[in-house]
């Protein structure tokens, strides 16, 4: 469990990250380093370069920006989950993150790493769908935003280029009136969810979002399904996976369930807001 | 008079250093960052389970700069004849016909994923793990056998000349059990399954050698639970005498078993190699290592047939299981001989017949995990209790009763023949009793009016209860020695190895209490050869009972010793003399004494006066002038040395309870309250023996609700990691832990204890399943849980049968239960 052989940079810039990164197709951006170092440790990836961007100034930010929330890429978990403001202007994002492993993980793995790691396993990329938020990147070819559809392209696949950093991910708020809910059933805690859902309720509109369901974050739409239906009509846009944790039918069960609680909880927390 | 020490919760004297991070391990031996005199090995581990070695390519690896060495099969023989022999067979036996052991570099065919193919010795770990990703093999593939239905099946072999893939059958009888069954007013058939789990302690393997040249001597650092097993092992693979090989066992971090199947093949090649090579070799093993190359245990399928009588006593007994022992039997049939003798528990079944198949199957070797085939056989027994309670609709509790062996049948022989080769004969044990306090302690009979205060609130709860009786303490011997040094400090050191139990702090107690000295006065040493030449190892909860008896002994031999000098120097009879602090004085005259550490300096006549001790020493007088000045029976130095040796093992037993509650819509299964009343004889530290039964108690939660290895039928471990294989953290184990004790001392050795290591983890599977079922109600005809561990997944597959055979059915309702228990 040792890396195969790699060179390693830090610049100090972001323009000299990008450089990096361009002459080297095979390179890796390493922030928080929580899901690459083990991926590294085992082999099971080994890439040619490192560019650590842990020296890059000003990308630990976390600010709220046109109602919304924008977090830099070397913001810790930690940091965006004990943030008033976040928690204010968008309290799916700390519910969720709370689930997100446990506190000495959060400490250190960044919230837009654990965006570009794109795994469906996790709480912040379905987060980002459902809510309809972006990443923002830089490449040779300058800066660009990816809204959050057209991010999670395949298991552990985003469509942030090799030759791109992301600088930060953008978390839409949390509209008046409107609630959200987030419940995961994981077997130990801290674990990947078996299965895991995000509601999004904003007047008429119900939106949940799924995570360990499928290979890519899922969000479906239940507007104007009916409370007892809810999750039959979830499972009729999904289609729930067997793995070594549990069946394809018990994870339909706990999108039954899940499904449930999290939109009456979403319906309660705006009723709350009113 | 000092309070005595046995039986106090004394606070461990290694917790400082180890929760301080002071703790040595054999990963800590011989750094010696910068100067690169340390080698690092790497193994380069079959990827397939089943296939025929063709070619091994090592020439991409020779010229790679800090590679040292690269080393096949083929070149095992140039360190000697015998290290290209197979492994030992430690424990070989009469049943076990077609034993195999695994080459210390595979020969020819691998027989699971992670057998260990060939070794790369480089400057750093990360360089030799590039070295072995060098290295190419060529396969011919063949069929794995994965699991134990496919080995039973046959249609493929794991080894060409072992014909069904059946290592060993063995039957044992006790009366004529089918003929009873046939004549018993009810029977039962029972068919169960438990699946495989693993010891993963914090540490893994790892082993340092150092061969100096300038006195032909290997010193050897190993974490095993047998150091003097390791020397033995590593003399006769490398052509050495014992007398050049010393193995020094330092910290463990856990062994939990795993540990005591020796010599693993890194245990021979990192010395080969450092021999070889001139240079220190150090091999540390990792996770994934840890998960594809030590030892599994547990995967059985059992097959119970009963017949009883209308109270539920057992008439007779007839159980065949299948023992899934993975592709080689180093440690021979330990764990399928206990299944099948500690499955009778603290129950006479009057007619016993045993018969198991212990199979070969192309995954990783099954050796000892803290139960060693215990826990199999207490499921295999408790769930039968629990299926004859269900059919004669009567309490579980009441069932076992009246199975019981009653207190004044001790010593009881069950009529067969242990792990060790002798009788099957407990010697002590209250069950009845036993069984009210672990009533009382879990509220058995109020349950049943808590169950339903809870059903009306829409909520599942369930009881289990379950039994068993532990054979701890088994032989053939084990030693100590105790030295008194003359600043009145007592070394102590036995050969047995610690993994974390406590050992210092036990043996401590046990010889302070004997010699009259200060706890803090005493040190102790295990695991290491130089200082205890002949020892067994830690397994079978033997330390304190083997090693704390022959601690004992020795303490007392040196008292002995300390008593005649200072008799003499006193001038007053031995008889007299008491020992305080460390403190000899002639009783009711304290004026009159002399401190251990003059004691000691007198012991030795030469007495160059090097410290204050040596010329206060002077004053007295001892020995006479016209003889020897070390007397014909006598020895220069205050030194006790003795062995224990008992006749046969004393059985430890306990009970343990288990509520549960179980999500209706989720499955998911959360421990309400745990139970456990343990007797282990004599308690020496109460606190350790509850500590030994919380970590067990977890081991056993992480077995029953969480642990298993996932295989795929190619023979792939599919979670061979902490991620996806699920220990349970401190979050899943209940914050609380019930404990009560009963003490039937053993009549066996001088301190009446028998062992407690492994309790906490024997009645795991069988207890969880009965409070599931308890609380789940699954089904009014059988048991509905008979494979173990059980995941909420599992949990929720159980209830869609038990609907669908409902809807089959309409007739029986699942959710009502007929007995009333």
């Amino acid at each position: 469990m040792k890396p195969a052989p790699f060179e390693y940079r830090r610049p100090g810039t972001l323009a000299e990250a990008v450089e990096a990164l361009a002459g080297e197709p095979n390179a890796k951006v390493l922030a928080g380093g929580q899901s690459l170092v083990p991926l590294l440790s085992m082999r099971l990836a080994a890439p040619a370069l490192l560019v650590d961007i842990n020296e890059i100034p000003g990308l630990d930010t976390i600010e709220i920006e046109d109602g919304g929330v924008r977090v830099g890429a070397l913001a810790r978990h930690a940091a965006v989950l004990a943030s008033d403001d976040v928690r204010r202007v968008q309290p799916l994002v700390p519910m969720a993150l709370s689930h997100v492993a446990h506190a000495t993980i959060r400490n250190r793995g960044t919230t837009v790493g654990s965006l570009v790691h794109a795994d469906a396993a996790a709480e912040m990329p379905v987060v980002l769908t459902l809510l309809g938020g972006s990443l923002e990147v830089e490449g040779p070819a300058g800066r660009r935003t990816i809204p959050a559809a057209e991010l999670f392209v395949g298991p552990l696949e985003s469509s942030v280029g090799h030759d791109e950093v992301a600088v930060s991910a953008y978390f839409p708020g949390l509209a008046p009136g409107a609630g959200v809910a987030f419940e995961e059933i994981a077997r130990r805690h801290g674990d990947y969810a078996l299965v895991g859902a995000a509601a999004l309720v904003e007047g008429e509109s119900v939106r949940v979002g799924y995570l360990s369901v499928s290979d890519v974050p899922s969000v479906v739409d239940l507007t104007g399904v009916a409370d007892a239906d809810l999750g039959e009509a979830a499972l009729a846009q999904l289609e729930p996976m067997d793995d070594i944790h549990a069946t394809a039918a018990y994870r339909a069960q706990l999108v039954r369930v899940l499904t449930g609680r999290v939109v009456r909880s979403a319906r309660d927390f705006a009723e709350g807001a009113r | 008079m000092t309070t005595k020490l046995m039986g106090q919760k004394v606070q461990r004297v290694e917790d400082q250093r180890f929760l301080r991070g002071h703790g040595r391990y054999v990963d800590d031996v011989a750094v010696d960052p910068g100067q690169h005199t340390v080698l690092h090995a790497a193994v380069l581990r079959s990827p397939h389970a089943h296939a025929r070695i063709l070619d091994i390519d090592v020439s991409d690896v020779l010229d790679v700069e800090g590679v040292h060495a690269v080393y096949t099969y083929d070149d095992l023989a140039s360190c000697s004849p015998q290290m290209a022999e197979p492994l030992p067979l430690l424990i070989p036996h009469p049943a076990l016909t077609h034993g195999r052991t695994q080459y210390a570099l595979a020969k020819d065919e691998v027989n699971y994923v992670g057998e260990a193919i060939a070794f790369v010795v480089a400057d750093d770990r990360y360089l030799a793990e590039d070295a072995v990703s060098r290295i190419r093999v060529d396969y011919e593939f063949l069929t794995p056998v994965v699991g134990i239905d496919a080995a039973r099946a046959a249609t493929s072999l794991v080894h060409e000349d072992v014909p069904g893939n059946v290592g060993a059958r063995m039957e044992q009888n006790v009366g004529d059990a089918p003929a009873a069954i046939a004549k018993a007013p009810h029977r039962l058939e029972l068919d169960l399954t438990v699946e495989r789990s693993a010891c993963m302690p914090m540490e893994g393997r790892g082993t340092v050698a150092r061969w100096d040249a300038d006195i032909n001597r290997l010193q050897l650092w190993t974490s095993t639970q047998s150091s003097t097993g390791v020397r033995a092992a590593v003399a006769v693979k490398m052509g050495l005498d014992l007398g050049q090989v010393d193995v020094i066992t330092p910290d463990v971090g856990g062994g939990f078993g795993v540990k005591i199947n020796h010599p693993w093949p890194e245990e021979l090649l990192v010395p080969m190699a450092a021999r070889a090579l001139g240079r220190t070799v150090k091999f540390t093993e990792d996770r994934r290592e840890h998960f594809i190359s030590s030892a599994h245990e547990r995967g059985q399928v059992q097959h119970i047939e009963v017949g009883f009588d209308d109270d539920g006593r057992l008439l007779g007994l007839d159980v065949e299981f299948w023992h899934d022992h993975g592709a080689y039997t180093p440690y021979g049939l330990i764990v399928p001989i206990i299944t099948s003798t500690q499955l009778l528990g603290p129950y006479k079944p009057q007619n016993y017949r045993v018969v198991f198949e212990s199979l070969y199957t192309n995954t990783v070797i099954v050796t000892p995990y803290r139960g060693a085939g215990r826990p199999q056989g207490c499921y295999a027994m408790e769930r039968t209790m629990d299926a004859i309670a269900q059919y004669l609709g009567k309490d579980r509790a009441e069932v076992r009763a009246v199975n019981f062996i009653q207190p004044d049948e001790f010593p009881f022989d069950q009529g067969m023949i242990f792990q060790d080769g002798r009788e099957l004969e407990y010697d002590s044990g209250d069950y009845p009793a036993m069984l009210e306090k672990i009533k009382d302690l879990v509220g058995w009979d109020e349950f049943p009016a808590f169950q339903q205060e809870m059903a009306e609130q829409g909520r599942q709860v369930g009881i289990g209860l379950a039994c068993y009786v532990e054979g701890t303490g088994v032989g053939p011997y084990e030693g100590a020695h105790v030295h008194i040094e003359t600043s009145g400090k007592v070394k102590v050191a036995t050969g047995l190895t610690t993994q974390g139990q406590g050992h210092a702090t036990v043996f401590a107690q046990l010889v302070a209490d004997e010699l009259g000295v200060k706890f803090e006065d005493v040190e102790v040493v295990t695991g290491d050869t130089r200082r205890m030449a002949y020892a067994v190892g830690t397994f079978a909860s033997r330390a304190a009972v083997m090693s704390g008896s022959a601690i004992h002994l020795a303490a007392k031999r040196a008292k002995e010793k300390v008593l005649k000098i200072a008799a003499e120097a006193l001038e007053a009879d031995e008889k007299d003399l008491e020992i305080v602090d460390g403190v000899v004085s002639v009783k009711g005259s304290p004026g009159t004494s002399i401190d251990l550490g003059t004691v000691s300096v007198l012991s030795n006549p030469l007495r160059y006066a090097f410290d204050e001790k040596s010329k206060a020493a002077t004053q007295f007088s001892i020995g006479d002038p016209g003889k020897p000045p070390v007397a014909e029976d006598d020895e220069p130095g205050l030194e006790g040395k003795d062995f224990y040796s008992p006749e046969r093992a004393t059985f430890a037993s306990g009970m343990h309870a288990v509520i549960v509650e179980t999500d209706p819509d989720t499955a998911e299964i959360t421990i309400l309250k745990y139970a456990v009343v343990h007797d282990c004889g004599h308690l020496i530290n109460p606190m350790i023996v509850e500590g030994q039964i919380h970590g067990g108690v977890a081991q056993g939660i992480g077995g029953a609700l969480y642990e298993r290895m996932a295989y795929d039928e190619s023979g792939q471990l599919l979670n061979a990691s902490f991620m996806d294989f699920l220990m349970p953290y401190v979050t899943e184990v209940p914050d609380g832990i019930d404990i009560d004790h009963l003490e039937t001392p053993s009549p066996l050795n001088p301190l009446g204890i028998k062992g407690a290591g492994e309790a906490g983890v024997i009645p795991s599977a069988a207890v969880f399943a009965a409070a599931i079922e308890d609380a789940e109600r699954l089904s009014s005809t059988g048991l509905a849980i008979t494979a173990m561990p059980i995941s909420p997944s599992e949990l929720f597959t159980l209830r869609q049968a038990a609907v669908e055979e409902v809807a089959q059915q309409p007739s029986r309702n699942p959710r009502t239960r007929e007995d009333p228990a």
